[in-house]
């Protein structure tokens, strides 16, 4: 096993801050995300998960902080660099976000019909190709995302993320609000698409099983700060209680004494 | 308590002058991406589409029923001093250079402005316009440029139409009910009017149509979060088009004749 030391990072986030209308959410999150690792991110609700993961992407610009990807800074670059750098990006976010208004097949060769002057015909195929894959079948390429189940929009924004083939793979709740069995097929699709691309992957994830199935490495995120992260094998033993808590899914501990508390005083 | 008061209009003033920056900046954007290439072609069909063809029978219901109106008013009205037979020119020249483009800008601001602001806001809660952003698409280019394209081209086609059927409303109301002669009445419609009044009246419709594109297109995209923020979206983009398009047309107007 080669040292930390010696792997580039393909992601390293330092000291990033964000605060909206005065109320921080992110105050220092740093994170240093390896070639070819699949990373979790777990953390109660409102944490600022979803927000980290958009000030990766630059759609949100933290106040504060630096964000390489590949080396190179990406925090308040050019608009043509921050266009290039997305490229290697695919992306799911929480609620899914496909195109209402295109259908299925368009909504995944989305980002290959801007860029590359793919024929029509040619798109088709390759959409109704991945979301075989997905183990849907190929006639929902002509159906529109909400003519779909949640399930299906989650399976088909996962063909979104990974239609052209990126390096980085970004998943916001990609299991959430799915049976368990259909969880379990998204989560092997992770690992699959991680593995075949040879992609990075972070995720954001409440559920644990599908954590400890997908991740190499984890962090959670409380306050406004990584609490902890390490390797996926050591989430049990961290002697943190809030970890330990989230982790084992315990309703009492310190993140229900403290959300009562926040409740009883406003803050 | 003056100094409390005096601070409230200054925090006022000074949250006006912001917006009014942030729309300017926003205006200048998206005139650049609609100027810039790629030009999504499909996305413009579309916009003209639901722009100029499917808001024709609201405008067209709008114009005949106030050229009538205006034939039945304008005859009681100048029938008190004999001066019945300047029916025709009143109603071709109100229709044409102030009730087809203003009627036809309100009522689409209406329809167009409020869908406009729930699609793109939808867009916006839902992280549709973060997604485009992510997948090599600017959303300005996207979803506005064409917006704006199709506003300011097809409400003066609309405008057009609308005066041709208020004229015709106005010639109706005259001809069956006010018993005006035929030929006559036709003659009159045409004889005071001038290139000038059309070209002025459709003016008028291309900048109405910019101002709701734009206010659609606006505040569709700062839409705050969940289904109220769309709302409110919805009900400030029509509400705002519709005074730019009392303000613009008086504006114009005076420039016109100025
Ligand atoms: N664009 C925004 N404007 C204002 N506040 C925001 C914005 N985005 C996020 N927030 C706030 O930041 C906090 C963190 O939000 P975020 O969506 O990152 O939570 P999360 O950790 O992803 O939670 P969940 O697990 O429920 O998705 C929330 O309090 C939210 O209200
Ligand atoms: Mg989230």
């Amino acid at each position: 096993m080669t040292s930390t030391l010696t792997k580039s990072a393909k992601i390293e986030i330092s000291h990033i801050a964000k605060s909206f209308d005065g109320k921080p959410v992110l105050k220092d999150i740093s994170l240093k995300i390896e070639d070819g690792q699949s990373y979790c991110i777990i953390g109660t609700s409102g944490c600022g998960k979803s927000v980290t993961l958009k000030c990766l992407l630059g759609l949100i610009t933290p106040d504060s902080g630096s964000i390489l990807i590949d080396g190179v800074e990406t925090v308040g670059q050019s608009r043509t660099a921050r266009e290039n750098m997305l490229r290697q990006f695919g992306m799911t976010f929480q609620f899914g976000a496909l195109f209402d208004s295109l259908p299925i097949w368009e909504n995944i060769t989305f980002r290959l019909r801007q860029t590359t002057a793919m024929p029509r015909a040619q798109a088709r195929e390759l959409a109704a190709d991945i979301v075989v894959q997905l183990g849907l079948e190929a006639r929902v390429i002509d159906q529109y995302p909400a003519e779909l189940s949640g399930g299906m929009q989650k399976r088909v924004a996962l063909a979104r993320a990974i239609a052209d083939k990126p390096n980085i793979l970004l998943f916001d709740e990609p299991t959430s609000g799915l049976d368990p069995i259909t969880g379990g097929v998204i989560d092997s699709l992770i690992v699959a698409s991680v593995r075949n691309l040879g992609a990075t992957a972070l995720t954001i994830s409440h559920d644990m099983a599908s954590v400890r199935r997908i991740a190499d490495k984890v962090a959670m995120l409380h306050k406004g700060h990584v609490i902890w992260q390490g390797p996926v094998g050591d989430m049990d033993n961290t002697g943190i209680p809030e970890v330990h808590q989230f982790v084992h899914g315990h309703a009492t501990g310190p993140l229900t004494d403290e959300a009562v508390h926040a409740a009883r005083t406003g803050v | 308590m003056i100094i409390a008061l005096l601070q409230n209009i200054g925090h006022a003033a000074f949250r006006f002058l912001a917006v009014i920056g942030k729309v300017s900046l926003f205006t200048f954007a998206s005139i650049r991406w609609t100027i810039m290439p790629p030009y999504y072609m499909r996305q413009l069909g579309r916009q003209m589409l639901d722009i100029g063809y499917y808001s024709l029978p609201v405008v067209g219901l709008t114009t005949l029923f106030s050229g009538m109106v205006l034939a039945l008013q304008s005859y009681t009205g100048f029938a008190r001093f004999s001066a019945e037979d300047t029916v025709a020119t009143v109603v071709v020249l109100s229709v044409t250079r102030e009730l087809g483009p203003v009627l036809a800008g309100l009522m689409v601001a209406g329809r167009i402005g409020a869908s406009m602001a729930a699609e793109i806001g939808t867009m916006r809660v839902t992280d549709q316009i973060d997604a485009l952003d992510t997948l090599s698409t600017r959303p300005l280019q996207y979803l506005v440029a064409p917006r704006l394209l199709a506003g300011t081209l097809c409400l003066p086609f609309l405008v057009l139409i609308g005066d041709v059927i208020g004229v015709f409303g106005g010639y109706l109301v005259s001809i069956y009910r006010l018993g005006f002669n035929k030929g006559l009445y036709i003659a009159k419609t045409l004889e005071f009017l001038q290139a000038s009044d059309v070209v002025l009246g459709l003016v008028k419709a291309a900048v109405f149509g910019f101002l709701i594109a734009l206010m659609g297109c606006y505040h569709g995209y700062h839409s705050g979060r969940g289904a109220e923020g769309v709302g409110r979206a919805t009900t400030n983009a029509v509400v705002s088009a519709s005074i730019l398009i009392l303000i613009a047309n008086y504006l114009v107007t005076a420039l016109f004749f100025g």
